[in-house]
């Protein structure tokens, strides 16, 4: 059902500029208006995103703790996985953040009936995660070329890179397309397994949401589209360059001979954008901003304030030892006040330690 | 225990998820067993929490006050407003599944609903229709839904089924903390009446009595006096405990469990002799009828709660006028003292930056909070030569430790526990290594839920403990479970009766009175526990 919904939605997605830029030739609108509107709605959603979450204070210190405390000097702790201060923070964010620290811990169950259970190793959701983000980033990485004038250095090299591996490493770069681009090919690979995962897996697909497909399948048609244009269905790549300068440079054009497909890809990258904002895709500002993750175990050493701590009831001392005073002298324990009692012989023995007195009976 | 069905039986567990029903379509069941009972009127009362009536999880008619929706909503409002965590924990979750098979009660229990993400889902999909546009606009498919009666007493039934143990935090890789998510929906159920009775009697008796137990001054007295007379039954050596006493430099404060119940009854003893032993060394300790409870029950009801329960620490420390707090064997007590107390009830400037008298040590870690734990002080002392010990005399036992999730992930009390178990003890083994540490299993029954009428959610829940303890018993004898955690040391000895009959539990201070040697103490034939030493089992029978 979930799934349905995306599919239908990510299909319809695609026939709007398909139709738009294909049949009504509705360029401006494809071309300028759409992109405009989708950077704009990104970042006034993300600001108002981690403005929103940033305006509710951390009124408590909640790190989970993954290794030792810093205690006795003859004792190692874990600086990284416990941190006791801001730079044991950065280095736990840094791999959290970088390496996907938290997701390489992951185990799978693995139970057999007896019972005997087991945690098998599973570290294929962190690989293609990681797979799945870097492959994402050196692509939007250069994708650069078409945005910046002239192409700074590091767009050209990412580009070589890119395309050296495929041809040098993997036998299969026999497929002799030249340049194939090794991040594009795991990018598809990582949605995919991304997805299959989804499927195939009963608690996954329990657990999984419209919400959770939709974006895997913008993506996997981003990047079919993006493969298509690149290697079957060329476009006029100068153009493309025109129109994008255009855009960043607020002097947008729309030039003649860029085919649909491109639309199409260009669309699918403004929904996205649009999208992040409100969906689960926020991850990416929010694990920043985690604090199980982001603060230092240090609450013991250095006072953390709440910021809305306020006053409330308690039960006092005093008010224990009213109901209990009688109990507690009888039972020799020392109290604050001597009970006003109505014998007159009482009054002398106060000072002389009644309460040694009431112990002893 | 008599309703709980065999090991054979509860063991047949089944991980799938229905195939094509979503969650959203599979209404709440309520069963016996896995539900506590609500709490009481006259506790509810005692401490003015809302909506006292009886009541019973079990009934139709829950009987939540006309406006509940309203007070639902306004509280989950104010808690996004109040806690970043769970605004951003409403928001991030991909719902990678990294987290679902990492939940004890979803290992021993099947239910989906138990996989930590779904839980944190079930409070997710109100949030969204009420405060996301998405959610608004596209309702289910969007993963929203409304609140009405039926999925509140689903939120009851599965907040009440975690014991925000925080494994599954460990494991995402945003760090989404559905303990955290669990602890926010209890303090909003409450908002309506809806607790269980096993976590609103402890709570109304702590603020009466200062512990859960409701020992009132005289009978803690009592009871530890009664283990004077055991101790000097076994050792030959009185010991002599003081209460209330002003002045002293130090204030004890351990979870009333110890005093109560075996086996924590035995750690108390432990506590007792190290203490006296210490005295000509230089420890001036007293323990308080008053503060007279390291845990916090308040702490699964609200933050409010635990700061109101915790607050007579500090103003017990104040009034006696010492200059540090030493802590004894709790879980959750620790999370609540490393994480929250200073933060609640601080500043402690009235304390000083606890030093040990015995070795000199300053314990810098809790330079703020002024409050040290018991086995990082023992620690100490061990690794400063000055306890006289006999380890043999704990050799009939073969032990592992299980980390206590609170210490374990609300802290990093890692190394410390084994650094003291191992100098009293010559038999350690540790667990399988996914289930220790940082990655240590539940008992199953923390939280509050150690009731019992739970108790098939408690022998599901303890579970994947168990069965690591079973791994160590078979293979190298592992016979006895040492923890440091009065909530442990209360559900163990049924859970490994039930799944590894033939290992025992202890706490740590146990182990350590077992091995103590006392200045004139007389031969010891038994232990703690009145059980023959190592080589004394012929002369016990002569
Ligand atoms: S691991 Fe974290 S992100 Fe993944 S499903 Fe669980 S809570 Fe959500
Ligand atoms: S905190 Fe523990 S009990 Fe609660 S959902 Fe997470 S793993 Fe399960």
């Amino acid at each position: 059902m979930s799934l349905l919904f995306s599919v239908v939605a990510v299909v319809i997605l695609v026939l709007i500029p398909w139709v738009g830029v294909g049949a009504l030739d509705l360029r401006l609108l494809f071309g300028v208006i759409v992109p405009y509107a989708a950077i704009l709605t990104f970042f006034v959603g993300i600001i108002m995103r981690v403005v929103g979450w940033a305006r509710s204070p951390v009124p408590f210190r909640i790190p989970t703790t993954a290794g030792q405390q810093w205690s006795f000097p003859w004792i190692k702790s874990n600086p990284v996985d416990n941190p006791r201060n801001t730079r044991g923070v950065v280095l736990r964010m840094a791999f959290e953040i970088l390496l996907f620290r938290s997701l390489f811990r992951n185990t799978r169950l693995e139970f057999r009936q007896g019972p005997k259970i087991t945690y098998e190793w599973e570290k294929w959701l962190w690989l293609a995660a990681l797979v799945f983000h870097y492959s994402f980033l050196v692509i939007f990485l250069r994708h650069l070329r078409f945005f910046l004038d002239p192409i700074p250095g590091f767009v050209h090299l990412l580009e070589s890179l890119d395309g050296f591996l495929q041809m040098g490493v993997v036998p299969l770069s026999g497929l002799g397309v030249p340049g194939v681009y090794l991040t594009d090919m795991l990018l598809l690979l990582a949605v995919t397994y991304l997805f299959l995962r989804r499927i195939y897996i009963p608690q996954m697909r329990f657990i999984s949401l419209s919400a959770d497909y939709f974006p895997l399948f913008l993506i996997l048609a981003l990047g079919l589209t993006g493969i298509l244009m690149r290697y079957f269905l060329r476009v006029d790549l100068t153009a493309v360059k025109e129109l994008a300068m255009g855009l960043v440079t607020f002097r947008p054009k729309t030039p003649e001979g860029i085919g649909v497909i491109f639309y199409i890809h260009f669309f699918m990258l403004c929904v996205l954008i649009a999208y992040f904002p409100f969906s689960k895709l926020v991850h990416m500002a929010g694990i920043f901003l985690s604090p199980t993750r982001n603060l230092s175990n240090n609450s013991r050493f250095v006072r953390h304030v709440n910021p809305w701590n306020y006053p409330v009831e308690v039960h006092t001392y005093e008010e224990y030892e009213e109901e209990f005073r009688d109990k507690m002298i009888e039972a020799g324990l020392p109290v604050e006040k001597m009970p006003e009692t109505p014998e007159e012989e009482a009054d002398s023995a106060e000072e002389a330690g009644p309460k040694e007195e009431a112990a002893k009976e | 225990m008599s309703d709980v069905p065999k090991p054979e039986e509860l063991a047949r567990i089944d991980h799938r998820p229905p195939e094509l029903k979503g969650w959203m379509d599979m209404p709440v069941e309520i069963k016996q067993g896995i539900a506590c009972y609500g709490g009481k009127p006259q506790n509810l009362e005692y401490v003015g929490l809302p909506n006292p009536r009886e009541w019973s999880p079990f009934d139709e008619d829950w009987k939540l006050p006309e406006n509940w929706k309203e007070i639902f909503l306004e509280g989950l409002r104010e808690r996004l407003e109040r806690f970043r965590s769970l605004k951003v924990f409403m928001d991030i979750c991909v719902r990678c599944g990294a987290c679902a098979d990492k939940c004890h009660f979803f290992i021993g229990g099947g239910d989906p609903k138990n996989m930590p993400v779904l839980r944190a889902e079930l409070l997710r999909s109100i949030y969204r229709r009420e405060y996301t546009t998405a959610g608004k606009i596209l309702g289910r498919l969007a993963g929203a839904r409304e609140i009405t009666v039926d999925v509140l007493k689903e939120l009851w039934y599965y907040f009440f089924q975690c014991t925000e143990c925080r494994r599954c935090s460990l494991f995402c890789p945003y760090g989404i903390d559905t303990a955290e998510i669990t602890i926010l929906g209890r303090e909003l159920l409450n908002l309506l009446g809806l607790n269980i009775d096993w976590i609103s009697a402890p709570v109304a008796n702590c603020y009466r009595t200062g512990n859960h137990l409701g020992i009132q001054p005289h009978a803690y007295k009592d009871m530890i006096e009664f283990f004077v007379d055991d101790i000097e039954e076994i050792t030959g050596v009185r010991v002599e405990p003081s209460f209330n006493r002003k002045g002293a430099e130090i204030l004890f404060i351990t979870p009333s469990g110890d005093v109560f119940a075996d086996p924590g009854t035995y750690t108390c003893m432990g506590y007792l002799m190290l203490f006296h032993y210490l005295q000509d060394l230089g420890l001036d300790i007293t323990w308080s009828t008053f503060a007279s409870e390291g845990g916090n029950f308040g702490y699964f009801t609200s933050h409010e709660m635990a700061k109101r329960l915790n607050a007579k620490m500090y103003a017990e420390a104040k009034r006696l006028g010492v200059k540090w707090i030493l802590g004894g064997e709790c879980g959750h007590m620790w999370r609540v003292i490393n994480q929250y107390m200073d933060t609640f009830n601080g500043p402690a400037d009235f304390l000083e930056e606890p030093v040990s008298p015995i070795t000199g040590t300053k314990f810098e870690n809790a330079k703020s909070t002024k409050m040290v734990h018991i086995v990082e002080f023992t620690a100490d002392l061990i690794k400063h030569n000055k306890l006289k010990l006999d380890p043999s005399r704990n050799d009939n036992i073969v032990v592992t430790f299980h980390d206590s999730c609170n210490p374990a992930r609300g802290m990093g009390f890692l190394e410390e526990p084994r650094y003291v178990i191992k100098s009293v003890c010559n038999h350690f083994y540790e667990m399988p290594e996914n289930t220790i540490r940082e990655q240590t299993f539940c008992c199953g029954s923390g939280a509050g839920l150690n009731a019992g009428e739970d108790m098939e959610l408690r022998m599901r829940g303890g579970l994947p403990r168990a069965n690591a303890v079973k791994h160590v018993h078979e293979k190298h004898g592992v016979n006895m479970l040492a923890c440091i955690c009065a909530i442990d040391r209360a559900v163990f000895p049924p859970l490994m009766d039930y799944w590894v009959p033939g290992v025992n539990v202890t706490g740590v201070h146990e182990l350590v009175g077992n091995a103590l040697i006392l200045d004139g103490e007389q031969e010891r034939t038994t232990n703690l526990r009145g059980e023959p030493l190592p080589g004394m089992e012929e002369e016990e029978d002569v």
